[in-house]
């Protein structure tokens, strides 16, 4: 057991090790510097004059904003259609439906915005041609978007007194060409070893050994894996995600799965340091975002691995944990680990299944998802963090009785508007729409129309309620799938919580990386606040902990602290 | 705004080209070289298809050892698990009423031995493998109605049970499927 943390611990270094170099790499990439795949420049070269664009073409923040919206409104309406036309367009041997209106909607947005709720299962909701051109494309282009604007932003802190952040088209190309692509290859060949299909047979009939016909549902799995991790996407090509055999077959292919999660995260966050030559800030933030992630997976193991003391009551042994949900290959270290990394970072894939986690995991769960800048996403990781940094500074130098600044740039009353107004929209959302939704349940149940929405009992389907909505806004996607979902109730809300949880932070740190662009950096002085000083490290830290708990604790009682004390009486 | 719309269209187009035809294709024709071909392991038995060697299936007859419960009774194109809270009531009358079964056709069993993996369903529903607790306490029962000893079947248990990966992470395990497929095959 200890053995395997240990580990576990190892994974994580290494993994770390490989993000250096690949934020390096990116640094290089984006500042248009020599980089190892330079061999690509015709590929982007052909890219770019069949799309018609000039990637030398400086853009304002608006310009890249407007870029940005357009072409995602583009590959909206696209998705859109193909997903409500499914059912009638070719590849599609297992002869299933098209999408109904509402559902369509709601899985366009979700890959769109990289969140990746899935109110479909994906053996009986789409076809082959829907989960290429659909979810594995808007998987790749979504994560380029997420990409390209963390490279604007950073961008917006390096430059001096400039009005452009780079060319949306270009960053958003070489984000597919030089970063996605050459890794999801590697790594789709790697899990393909690992036995992971790829094909575009029928799902195939056969008998089984004691003579039961079973159908066995297959397609072109490992295509789509590397994407929907690398990305932090998480959207599963089958109904039960990455506990799934064919999407997860063995330790092995486990421990691809984890590298694929964290590596972009983790280093976009080297990236930056080398971009704006800040790496000892960079190499502080990497360690606030591991120690994040650890203090949010501890009790996540701790609580799993100790097993469900219901069923140690009945007398069975619960040495193997609460395996309910769990697969035996991954076991409940394992499967609990993963869980606790899938909560920081949104990818929300699953090796089990959450909704019959222990009460006091949910907690985790719950504060890693609305937090999501403990590592967070590639790229949007970033940019909840420089929320929380900006809101940090102005805390301390307030303190100090200094004026703000980040990088020699003033931290202005407009920044600190839309840094606050970015945070507060997350749990104005979140709680908003799982206080009506609780309010409309609670009254049509007493009118004797309640919808069939739960599979579980009171105060947990409380914590399902909640749990769909921050996931949704912090475009992680998992969630505690007993909800009966593919509604038009669920289908809507959950999309409104999607769309403003992706473009709300985007848009605004677009705007606050075009305001310090324009800025001409003020030298360091004695007085200004050392934003990579171990002290305002652990104030950050307990910014980000405090304002989240604070938000969240409230519905925290009503949620899993309230299963857990029925529990134990 | 209407040539962002036209760059858009067109830029969508190149990509649709390459990550929708080029990137799938490519993958599809490195994973021939892969074991299984890229259409998943499977097991054969005279000649025959019996399943797929990552794809639990359901076992209930008494001289097969039987996998973990399935939320889904191993519907392989339907994957879920549960999804049932820990403290739900009526999953909880589901776990006890496994163990009775348990106990019913296992009568030399104390309920300690249960592990709780037996008695709860995996996350996919398609859960391939057991822990090698859970493969023990069904031995004498296959023993018996195979007219084996429980040496002969302890030890394809032990032939059947895989490592740890390197020996280190993650729990040990029993494929269900390759060792009732080597139970047939098993000379009295």
């Amino acid at each position: 057991m200890y053995l395997q943390i240990v580990l576990l611990i190892l994974l994580i270094t290494a993994i770390l090790a490989v993000a250096v170099i690949v934020g390096k790499y990116m640094a290089a990439v984006y500042k248009h510097e020599r980089s190892p795949l330079d061999f690509l420049k015709q590929v982007e070269h052909f890219i770019f004059r069949v799309g018609g664009i000039d990637p030398q073409q400086e853009m304002t923040w608006k310009q890249y904003a407007v870029s940005l919206l357009v072409i995602n409104g583009i590959w909206w309406i696209l998705s859109f259609a193909l997903l409500l036309l499914q059912g009638s367009l070719p590849l599609n041997p297992a002869g299933n439906p098209s999408m109904e209106w509402s559902l369509a909607l709601n899985s366009s947005i979700s890959f769109l915005t990289s969140t990746n709720l899935q109110h479909y299962s994906g053996e009986s909701g789409a076809t082959y041609l829907t989960q290429i051109a659909v979810f594995t494309f808007l998987q790749f282009v979504s994560a380029a978007t997420s990409l390209a604007a963390g490279v604007a932003i950073v961008r917006g802190l390096a430059r001096k007194a400039s009005n452009s952040l780079g060319n949306f088209y270009s960053d958003l190309v070489l984000s597919v060409t030089r970063v996605l692509l050459p890794l999801c290859l590697l790594a789709g060949i790697l899990l393909m070893f690992c036995g992971v299909p790829m094909n575009f047979n029928k799902p195939q009939s056969i008998t089984t050994l004691q003579g039961d016909k079973v159908t066995v549902a297959t397609g072109p799995v490992a295509a789509m894996l590397p994407i929907k991790e690398f990305g932090s996407n998480g959207g599963g090509f089958f109904g039960a995600n990455d506990a799934h055999p064919f999407e997860n077959p063995n330790v092995a292919s486990f421990i691809i799965h984890v590298f694929m999660v964290l590596l972009l995260p983790a280093a976009f966050i080297f990236f930056l340091g080398y971009y704006i030559n800040q790496k000892k800030f960079s190499r502080m933030i990497i360690l606030i975002m591991c120690v994040g992630v650890v203090l949010l997976t501890i009790p996540i193991i701790s609580q799993e691995i100790a097993g469900n003391p219901l069923q140690s009551k009945m007398g069975i042994s619960v040495l193997s944990g609460n395996t309910e949900g769990k697969e035996v290959r991954f076991g409940s270290l394992l499967s609990s680990f993963y869980a606790g990394i899938n909560v920081a970072i949104p990818a929300g894939t699953l090796v089990s299944m959450h909704d019959s986690y222990m009460p006091l995991s949910g907690i985790s769960m719950l504060l890693g998802m609305q937090i999501d800048a403990f590592f967070g996403g590639v790229g949007t990781g970033w940019i909840n963090m420089l929320v929380f940094v900006i809101i940090a500074i102005f805390m301390g130098s307030l303190m100090i009785g200094r004026t703000p600044e980040v990088f020699g740039k003033k931290i202005t009353m407009r920044q600190i508007q839309l840094a606050m107004g970015i945070y507060i929209a997350q749990p104005l959302i979140c709680l908003g729409l799982t206080g009506i939704t609780i309010f409309a349940y609670n009254n049509l149940n007493a009118a004797g129309a309640a919808p069939a929405w739960f599979s579980n009992n009171s105060s947990h389907n409380f914590t399902t309620v909640l749990y769909e909505f921050t996931s949704s806004f912090a475009g992680n996607g998992s969630g505690f799938e007993g909800l009966a979902d593919n509604n038009v109730f669920w289908n809507l809300t959950t999309a409104v919580a999607m769309m403003a949880g992706r473009f709300i932070p985007v848009l605004g740190a677009l705007a606050i990386a075009g305001i310090m662009l324009r800025q001409r950096p003020t030298p360091y002085s004695a007085g200004t606040l050392q934003t990579d000083s171990a002290s305002f490290g652990v104030m950050l830290f307990f910014v980000m902990v405090v304002l989240q708990v604070l938000s969240l604790f409230p519905a925290l009682v009503l949620g899993p602290i309230n299963e857990y004390l029925t529990q134990l009486s | 705004m209407k040539s962002n719309i036209i760059k858009s269209i067109r830029i969508t187009l190149v990509l649709t080209v390459i990550l929708c035809v080029i990137y799938p294709v490519a993958i599809s024709l490195a994973g021939k070289l892969s074991k299984g071909r890229g259409d998943g392991e499977t097991i054969v038995v005279n000649g025959k298809v019996v399943g797929y060697a990552n794809i639990g299936q359901s076992f209930t007859q008494p001289k097969y050892f039987w996998g973990r419960p399935s939320a889904v009774a191993y519907n392989a194109a339907g994957s879920a698990g549960s999804n049932k809270g820990p403290s739900n009531p009526d999953y909880l009358k589901d776990v006890a009423s496994r163990i009775d079964t348990l106990l019913k056709y296992h009568q030399y069993l104390k309920r300690s031995d249960i592990p709780a993996e037996m008695v709860t369903a995996s996350g996919s529903g398609l859960d391939p493998d057991i822990s090698p607790a859970a493969a023990q306490i069904q031995i004498k029962r296959i023993a018996d109605n195979r007219g084996l000893t429980v040496a002969q079947v302890t030890d394809l248990v032990a032939k059947h049970t895989e490592a740890p990966l390197l020996g280190l992470l993650g729990p040990a395990k029993v494929n269900v499927l390759k060792l009732n497929v080597a139970l047939d095959e098993l000379k009295k």
